[in-house]
């Protein structure tokens, strides 16, 4: 008996046929052909629900401005509060002032990232073009504040005045490297931890249908489900450190520039 | 025919490579599991001085995860983009 279901199963072409990298491509919302810049494609689409996401948590929530908040309004609070103390904590009342931009930063972030665990979601900040642009704006936004701030002082985060004087060519040199590599690693750490995270579900799900065809009655798809709500679970978590630590990192930049001598 | 028998051999070499970048991402485990054991060992000592330090914890992740994600990169790399 169960030898006839796995010969079925094979004569029906059921095999490891597993494409996780199928769900991060960018398609057009409407009919084929190339994709210009304007072109409303998926990735357009799941930036605009998680605009309007935010919009309807942080505008619709707080215009009562209740003493005692509810539900939507205490949410809002949490997030404004939790932001702010972290850029007090890292970059001190000086960098309040930039509070706004790393508010954005972040809500945006978290918006797309838990939306994108939603099935049939598009993972945005898995395309390195839009990480790669958020980094890339933060890393020249800093890099201004920083010599509009103090002047050619700014230099000093690569002159390391704690060092031995015969180290200091060679730290400048490592310095100077580790600091254009910022936006690259910024980008590419979570481009690539969303993307890593949502391809390994997708591959459980590949294991499910293939052991839903050859165990009897389709018993042995229970397990890779299992796996796929373990795996969930987890990105749960992932995609909200993902945010909290695209953010942070922004405040320790901001810091950089806002006071390069330590 | 060789044409055929070279691609298949360089399919073949960036399948095997991207394997092996994997490997890279075992750094990254040990990296991340030392910097949260090293906190969490610094914390039962002094769990007053522990809650200040979680953003320092978090940072230091974040770096050593970076090079794992550099790997998982590679890898993806050789097997999509020929």
């Amino acid at each position: 008996m169960a030898e006839n279901a796995v010969e079925e199963a094979v004569a029906g072409g059921a095999k490891l046929n597993v494409y996780p990298m199928k769900q991060f491509e960018v398609t057009p919302l409407f009919g084929e052909g190339p994709i210009h810049w304007y072109t409303p494609t998926n990735v357009t689409l799941w930036l605009g629900i998680a605009i309007v996401a935010i919009v309807l948590l942080m505008v619709l929530t707080t215009r009562k401005r209740a003493v005692v908040p509810g539900r939507g309004q205490s949410i809002a609070e949490v997030l404004y509060s939790f932001v702010r103390s972290m850029v007090v904590d890292i970059t001190g009342e000086a960098g309040l002032k930039y509070f706004p931009y790393i508010m954005t930063l972040f809500l945006l972030i978290l918006f797309t990232n838990v939306l994108s665990i939603l099935p049939y979601s598009y993972t945005v900040m898995s395309q390195i073009a839009v990480t790669g642009a958020l980094a890339l704006a933060v890393f020249i936004s800093v890099t201004v504040i920083g010599f509009v701030k103090n002047g050619p002082g700014f230099l000093k985060i690569f002159w390391i005045s704690e060092a031995p004087m015969a180290l200091r060519p060679v730290l400048a040199i490592v310095e100077l490297i580790s600091y254009f590599v910022r936006p690259v690693s910024h980008s590419i750490r979570l481009a690539g931890n969303m993307m890593a995270g949502h391809a390994v579900i997708k591959v459980f799900a590949g294991f499910a249908a293939v052991l839903a065809a050859y165990t009897p009655l389709g018993l042995g798809l229970l397990a890779p489900i299992g796996g796929i709500m373990a795996v969930i679970g987890l990105e749960m978590l992932v995609v909200v450190i993902q945010a909290y630590v695209f953010t942070i990192l922004t405040c320790v930049y901001l810091n950089d520039a806002l006071h390069p001598g330590h | 025919m060789e044409n055929a028998i070279t691609g298949d051999l360089a399919q073949m070499g960036a399948m095997i490579g991207a394997g092996l970048a994997t490997i890279g991402m075992g750094g990254a485990a040990v990296g991340v599991g030392n910097v949260v054991a090293s906190y969490l060992s610094g914390a039962l000592r002094n769990p007053a001085a522990a809650g200040g330090q979680t953003a320092t914890m978090f940072i230091g992740i974040a770096f050593a995860e970076a090079l794992g994600i550099f790997s998982f990169l590679v890898a993806l790399l050789l097997m999509f983009a020929q």
